[in-house]
């Protein structure tokens, strides 16, 4: 079935049973649907779950919960352990839900899967990894939001009077000349999680995806105790320099920093230009995007899935197949991405009204320059050592560069 | 000596104005001789220096919801706003979009208002009823279990959430309001148990025994003597209980199911998005509106924070 | 025991126990069954859900050699006292204050009890911006001519904790303030009659007649705020996340992030274990002083 031509009338098929009620067995059944979404823009994009799986006749119940790790988690996993399930749940993509599925209690999804044929519409192919275990697809991936990207305000550039960067060494050597001019040079909001990503987006950009993948992935103790991490350490160390003035917790409030120019730049996710737009700001004009630090265009397909837990109800279990591949049709991944500001798990849809910056990362990821997230590599657990190590590093100027580098070697070679 | 006759000049002629409410603040009151004394200033001005303490949060808090964004961003955080706009708290208590919600905090007032009130009746009478029980009336073994309620007022809620959803799925009743009441109940009860055992172990012996002798039995003390003595700790309970459990989000959303969830899930959801846009004026709208109806029971309970009750009560 | 002294009859105290049956149930069935519960799976090395894998003490050793845990217990430690002791204070004084039949003391009540009933996600976030430097008071008092004025105390790992301790008691001496105030409204005004007829100064009246006859109160305080220093965990998140780095950690936040940001549920029960154990040695030698024997009814 792969890559064939009757895959992809099958997919249309069902996108066709699925655009309306399907007959006599699909009466609309509520589906309770968990997830963490519920800024203004994100609210929004789920929204175009909720109208395209109400099209279908069924219902969206929606059960939305801020805050992504600590505080939705322990909900859906009491839910879902204590026989009251939800129908669907968010998870990241990667190894988060991966216990819940080894106990039993999500559902299998690989009919739906072959029905749709995502196999050859899910582009990266490793996004579907993410989600599959001994060969069974257990979730659906839905957007994409990549982590390697540097924000930078041409104001600040302009008033220090050098030319915007256009990569990272660049930026680094301009820091003394930022600072001169009363500018932070790089603003970094001090989250354990916001350190780890900068550090991470470091590495990839400036020893290469394949020794990240190799770190991360392969927990490659030796590489990452080596020489070409010791650069990316120093790297970070100098970084630290830059964002020594930037007082802020919230990864939001350093972005404003840039926004209003006091200071010139961020390394943050692509959810960062959101704030951006709202502050009526143009990509190109008022501030400049670099994915990859302008070193390794490359970007990593981080993002959302949704699980489903296994229920009894058959009509539950026809409801969750259909909104599993609603999720992922189209017309649905379009409208939801948009909305979102993230890129859609399909190579097949167009993207028009996607602004530069967005374009630059569909065009990276058209190229297939991609790697997979720290969380779909490293298990929570050690994640959140790394985060830890990172936000102590950053915050504590007496730790060197090669102390950090030893007890990150020593946290990868203990890694599971 | 004089500092008590002083004392005691003052707090007589403070009584005497009470009623007079036309009085401005403090000491610059009418009659400036008798207000005017070093006892006075000292007094009203640590109460104001405090005062200021405290309030300095929440102006920050009411300054920023009636600024728009942009001027948010500008990052003067102590300036008053230029433009005044009550927007961010509409959008806080109507518009804000939660999902498919748009109805803000709205959506889960009275869902609260329903979990509160039985919540906190029946932890308060339980709680108080155990005090009493064990205050007057020991029996063997009540140490013992006090002693555990005890340590179980250090336990971290968090650690205590997966061996409760397992005993709410057992006796069936997980994901329903009684089950959420229960809950509430349960982590009540160790520090009001124990507010009420302390209290009424210091109501005056000579009631209790009086009582007894006229033939009163348990629930009879407990009724006609007890209860009506200790307004003031019922306040201090009931203040307890409402504002945790009002504000409590967390059992809220592990107990229950979405049409059974409190305001403080929309609360949340408004103030802890992660990753989308944050809108500093409606989080600070929100947070002030879900804290108005703990506000309002302060204010109004405070009518209870009576003198002499008990002294009364022995001499009636 | 108390009761022996009185004319013993069964079914009075009968009930006394079904009151107290609720009680029991609590204690016995939720406090102990959840506490032994998650003992046991702190030998295990459960991660997302709890499974009977047992591991020994792995789980402790891994805490034990953790830098975070260890930061956590010192931050709690001075956290603690620190916050014990003011609170206790200013409660008292305030409520004090208040009691001496001054004007409108139900605006200064609720002044100083508002801050209890907002939530930390926010306010925190309001403290986290007038303590910090580039726009809060160190921004202000800069601007007003003394350019060397430096406050930054949430952004100096050195002090951070203390930082964190000015919102604490923001947030919990009104509440003090309101048992202590129902504790001395509690008080016969006799008593202070006869003192002033005595001529004994209010200070003294105070100390060493009103604070003893208000032990009770001062318990129940005491156990209101330790419990709530060794649960204290919003307040952090709120305001540094643990930050700068992890200066201003603590356990119960490290049992949370265990259990739910690491999915290590095992190595959060081996957390809890330890602080649970802590407040058993603290707590039970104190009950046996309070109940051990003595005979004392109120």
């Amino acid at each position: 079935m792969r890559g064939s031509i009757k895959g992809m009338k099958r997919a249309g098929l069902l996108m066709a049973a699925v655009a309306m009620p399907l007959g006599a067995g699909a009466l609309a059944t509520d589906l309770e649907v968990t997830h963490w979404w519920t800024s203004g823009g994100e609210a929004a994009a789920v929204a175009e779950f909720a109208k395209a799986f109400d099209a279908t006749g069924n219902k969206w119940v929606d059960g939305a919960i801020a805050g992504s790790g600590g505080t939705a988690r322990p909900i859906m996993i009491s839910r879902i352990t204590g026989g009251d399930p939800m129908a669907a749940t968010q998870f990241n993509h990667g190894r988060q839900a991966e216990e819940l599925v080894e106990a039993g209690l999500m559902r299998d999804l690989t009919d739906v899967a072959e029905a749709g044929n995502w196999k050859d519409v899910v582009r990266p192919s490793s996004l579907l990894d993410s989600c599959t275990l001994d060969g069974r697809i257990y979730c659906v991936p839905v957007n994409i939001h990549s982590q390697q990207w540097l924000w930078l305000s041409n104001a600040a550039f302009e008033k220090a009077g050098v030319p915007v960067p256009s990569n990272w060494e660049e930026y680094a050597a301009a820091a003394p000349k930022l600072q001169e001019a009363g500018i932070i040079p790089l603003a970094m909001g001090q989250q354990p999680w916001q350190t780890t990503l900068a550090f991470q987006v470091l590495l990839v950009a400036l020893a290469g995806p394949d020794a990240y993948t190799a770190v991360f992935g392969g927990k490659d103790a030796e590489l990452a105790g080596g020489e070409e991490l010791a650069k990316v350490f120093e790297a970070a160390s100098a970084a630290r320099d830059m964002a020594k003035d930037s007082n802020v917790q919230n990864w939001n409030d350093a972005t404003s920093m840039v926004i209003t120019g006091k200071a010139a730049g961020q390394i943050m996710g692509d959810w960062a230009q959101g704030e951006f737009q709202v502050a009526g700001q143009v990509a190109g004009e008022d501030y400049t995007c670099l994915p990859g630090l302008g070193v390794n265009e490359v970007i990593q397909t981080g993002g959302d899935a949704f699980y489903f837990p296994k229920v009894d109800d058959a009509e539950v279990t026809a409801a969750q197949a259909e909104l599993a591949s609603v999720m992922i049709s189209p017309e649905t991944q379009v409208a939801f991405n948009l909305k979102k500001g993230s890129l859609p798990v399909r190579g097949d849809v167009d993207l028009d009204a996607a602004n530069d910056c967005m374009k630059k990362g569909l065009d990276i990821l058209a190229k297939g320059n991609i790697i997979q997230a720290p969380d779909q590599l490293l298990s929570a657990d050690d994640l959140t050592q790394v985060n830890d190590l990172f936000v102590e590093f950053f915050n504590d100027p007496s730790i060197s560069a090669e102390t950090a580098q030893s007890r990150f070697a020593s946290i990868i070679s203990n890694a599971s | 000596m004089d500092k008590v006759a002083d004392l005691n000049n003052n707090s007589l002629s403070a009584q005497g104005d009470a009623g007079d409410r036309s009085v401005s603040e403090g000491p610059r009151g009418e009659k400036p001789k008798r207000v005017l004394t070093r006892r006075n200033i000292i007094l009203y001005g640590t109460l104001i220096v405090v005062a200021l303490y405290y309030l300095l949060p929440l102006y920050v808090m009411v300054v920023t919801s009636l600024k728009g964004m942009p001027e948010i961003r500008l990052g003067n955080i102590f300036s008053p706003p230029v433009e005044v706009t009550f927007a961010p708290w509409v959008k806080a208590w109507s518009e804000a979009c939660t999902g498919l919600n748009c109805e803000g905090l709205s959506r889960g007032f009275w869902n609260s208002v329903r979990i509160l009130v039985p919540s906190v009746v029946l932890s308060i009478a339980i709680a108080s009823v155990n005090g009493y029980a064990l205050a007057n009336w020991r029996f063997k073994g009540a140490e013992l279990f006090f002693t555990i309620l005890i340590v179980g007022a250090f336990i971290p809620y968090q650690v205590m959430i997966y061996p409760i959803v397992i005993m709410l799925r057992e006796i069936g009743l997980y994901g329903s309001l009684t089950g959420l009441v229960l809950v509430h109940t349960v982590f009540g009860m160790p520090i009001l148990t124990l507010l009420f055992r302390n209290y009424f172990a210091s109501v005056p012996e000579e009631l209790f025994k009086a009582a007894r002798v006229d033939g009163a039995g348990f629930w009879a003390i407990y009724f006609r003597i007890m209860l009506p003595m200790s307004l003031p700790i019922f306040v201090v309970a009931i203040i307890l209980q409402v504002t945790g459990i009002w504000n409590d989000f967390l059992f809220g959303v592990i107990y229950t199911k979405p049409d059974l969830y409190p305001m403080t899930v929309q609360l949340n959801n408004i103030v802890n998005s992660t990753q989308g846009v944050k809108e500093y004026n409606v989080n600070m709208a929100a947070t002030i509106l879900t804290g108005l109806v703990p506000l309002c029971v302060y204010f109004v309970s405070g009518k209870l924070f009576v003198r002499g009750i008990a002294a009364g009560a022995v001499k009636g | 025991m108390a009761v022996a002294k009185r004319p013993f009859r069964w079914h009075r105290n009968l009930s006394a126990k079904v009151a107290a049956i609720p009680m029991i149930a609590t204690a016995g069935i939720v406090f102990v069954g959840g506490t032994a519960w998650t003992v046991l799976y702190s030998f295990t090395s459960s991660k997302l859900l709890p499974k009977e894998k047992f591991v020994g003490l792995a789980q402790y050793e891994r805490l034990w050699s953790s830098n975070k845990w260890l930061i956590s217990i010192e931050n709690l430690a001075i956290y603690g006292a620190l916050s014990l002791v003011f609170a206790m204070v200013v409660g008292f004084l305030l409520a004090a204050l208040l009691d001496r039949k001054i004007r409108f003391e139900d605006t200064f009540r609720t002044i100083f009890l508002y801050p209890f009933a907002l939530s930390f996600i926010v306010t925190g976030l309001a403290w986290q911006w007038i303590l910090n430097p580039d726009f809060g008071v160190q921004n202000v008092v800069r601007s007003m001519g003394f350019e060397n004025f430096n406050f930054d105390p949430l952004y100096n790992p050195d002090i951070v904790i203390y930082g964190v301790l000015i919102a604490g008691l923001w947030h919990e001496t009104g509440l003090i303030m309101c048992l202590m105030l129902a504790g001395l409204r509690g008080i016969d005004e006799d008593i202070w009659k006869a003192s002033r007829v005595d001529g004994i100064p209010v200070w003294k009246t105070y100390v060493f007649i009103v604070i003893p006859m208000m032990r009770g109160i001062f318990i129940t305080a005491l156990v209101l705020i330790a419990s709530g220093i060794i649960k204290v965990y919003d307040l952090i998140v709120a305001q540094t996340g643990g930050g700068p780095g992890i200066a201003s950690e603590v356990p119960a936040k490290y049992v949370y992030d265990a259990m739910f940001l690491s999915q290590n549920l095992g190595q959060g029960f081996a957390a809890s274990t330890m602080m649970l154990l802590s407040v058993v040695i603290v707590v039970v030698p104190w009950a046996y002083l309070e109940f051990g024997g003595k005979s004392r009814r109120g």
